[in-house]
């Protein structure tokens, strides 16, 4: 047993657009050096609670706390301890990779002396040191993807998250970011939540959070997952777990 | 429960006021075409507009001025608040792109507070109106167009932070009710002409007034013929108190504006899915 609070606490979450209900009674944590996969289908509501985690839209129902701290009370407190990549492109195209990250640690309170440090330091190791002064338009899309990654770690969180971060990037490139950020919860002891409607980018060992249509109809490991459902596959247990969710509504 | 603390020094507040300054004159400084276009609108006003209608619209003794003065010094206060004007409707042409593009949210999601965020963003805004106003006031000056003494440009300066301020806030609003970049078109048709045409800028309003009592009464309640009256009297190293009041109170009304409608819990953000 551990005194530190929980990474990622999500309580009870709901959110409606209008009359259309997004979310209804989200509730899963992520632990500290843990990598959970949030997965679901296109409209399942991800984006949505990617936005209430990061207080982009207040949550009206229900509560999220980061080690402890409540997003909407404590909001400094919690988003001092995320690092966000966002699905849409968020890097400034009009600048250098180095004068995005002064720009990024400077909303983080950093000054661009230790900012360039510890940029150099992540270039350096991702192996993109020479792309430093690069404006960001001239980087290919693994290229600014990993370089928003970089982006997310410069304030040192502990949490991050990652909103369907390999979508429109091909093979290698995808492999290669989820290989970096596996990587980084194992040193750095990062709480992950990656959020993906891509099956393949889950393994045995992940935990596993089945969002659809706005629930969260499982959330456990995928091995437990797999068990729960008699399934051979996470992919197969989304299947059914969420084809089962559909005759129900039908 | 973990022991680190939420609060930022003031060092840290600065720093980040400073970062978003230094991005927002980074983009400005890579827009070449926007820095000329910012300089040659008001120009054109001034060298064209001015020199044709110097002989039709003549200026009567009015305060600030103690004399007659040509019709290109009586636009230029107009002609320095336009610059501030457009720059704060690109900064909220900016800002709809910024979100978007997804920019946005790299703002948003900072650990300070929003409405430090905003602020941080607006000053950035006036920063690069003000160094757009000075620039053309450089130019201006080989038109003999200038203060009565070097000290205006120094008097002037709080006139232009003030409107800045106001203009930006709008701005900022403004962005907050655009929900797509193509949808900008209409700010220039229904904000940025009537606020310019509706106010004292091109003509004293005693002779709007002559003409129209409607029309002055629109004049009188347009920010923008404050801000203009207020950047007048400066420049010449006085103080409009109606104008500092109104543009004090516009950007009072805007900011807190802008503020809910950027609140997570109330604005704009919240109508859009995803």
């Amino acid at each position: 047993m551990t005194d530190e609070p929980l990474a990622l606490n999500v309580e009870h979450i709901g959110h409606s657009y209008g009359a259309r209900r997004a979310l209804d009674d989200v509730s899963f944590s992520v632990a500290t050096g843990s990598f959970t996969v949030l997965l679901g289908l296109n409209g399942a509501g991800k984006s949505t609670l990617f936005s209430l985690i990061t207080r982009l839209y207040a949550a009206r129902e229900g509560k999220i706390e980061i080690f402890g701290h409540d997003v909407a009370r404590e909001s400094g407190a919690a988003l001092r301890r995320l690092g966000v990549v966002f699905q849409a492109r968020t890097l400034d195209l009009e600048l250098s990779v180095m004068q995005n990250f002064v720009y990024h640690t400077a909303l983080h309170g950093i000054g661009p002396a230790e900012a360039k440090r510890r940029g150099e330091a992540l270039l350096e190791r991702a192996g993109l040191a020479d792309r430093a002064k690069d404006k960001a338009r001239d980087l290919s899309g693994g290229q600014m993807r990993r370089v928003e990654i970089l982006r997310a770690l410069l304030h040192e969180p502990r949490v991050l998250l990652l909103d369907e971060p390999t979508v429109g990037l091909d093979i290698k490139a995808r492999a290669d970011i989820l290989a970096q950020v596996r990587a980084l919860v194992a040193e750095r002891k990062l709480a992950v939540l990656w959020t993906t409607h891509l099956i393949d980018e889950v393994t045995p060992s992940d935990d596993v959070v089945v969002l659809h249509q706005g629930k969260v109809l499982a959330a456990d490991t995928s091995a437990n997952i797999m068990a729960a459902t008699s399934t051979e596959s996470i992919g197969a247990a989304f299947e059914q777990l969420t084809g089962a969710k559909a005759r129900d509504a039908a | 429960m973990t022991t680190e603390t939420s609060g930022f020094t003031a060092r840290q507040y600065a720093i980040c006021l400073a970062g978003v300054i230094w991005r927002e004159a980074l983009r400005f400084l890579h827009q070449r075409e926007r820095f000329v276009s910012a300089l040659v609108r008001p120009l054109v006003w001034l060298l064209i507009f001015a020199a044709g209608f110097r002989q039709v619209l003549g200026v009567s003794i009015i305060p600030p001025y103690e004399t007659y003065v040509l019709y290109e010094v009586y636009i230029t206060p107009g002609l320095m608040a336009m610059i501030q004007l457009f720059n704060g409707m690109q900064s909220s042409l900016s800002m709809v792109y910024d979100r978007e593009m997804g920019n946005m949210r790299t703002l948003l999601v900072s650990p300070f507070p929003r409405w430090y965020l905003l602020g941080a963003k607006l000053l950035a805004g006036v920063a690069v109106s003000i160094l757009q106003v000075y620039a053309y006031l450089f130019i201006a000056y080989f038109w003999e167009i200038e203060p009565p003494t070097p000290l205006g440009y120094l008097t002037v300066l709080p006139a232009l932070v003030l409107a800045g301020l106001m203009f930006g806030a709008l701005g900022m609003l403004l962005s907050s009710a655009i929900k797509q970049l193509e949808n900008f078109a209409g700010v220039m048709n229904f904000v940025i002409f009537p606020m310019f045409f509706a106010s004292s800028a091109l003509y004293p309003l005693w002779r709007v007034q002559e003409s129209s009592p409607v029309l002055y009464w629109i004049c009188l309640v347009n920010p923008f013929t404050h801000a203009v009256e207020l950047i007048r009297f400066a420049f010449y190293e006085k103080i409009s108190w109606d104008s500092l009041a109104a543009v004090a109170g516009y950007t009072t009304f805007f900011s807190a504006g802008a503020l809910i409608a950027y609140d997570p819990a109330k604005g704009m953000l919240m109508r859009k899915g995803g």
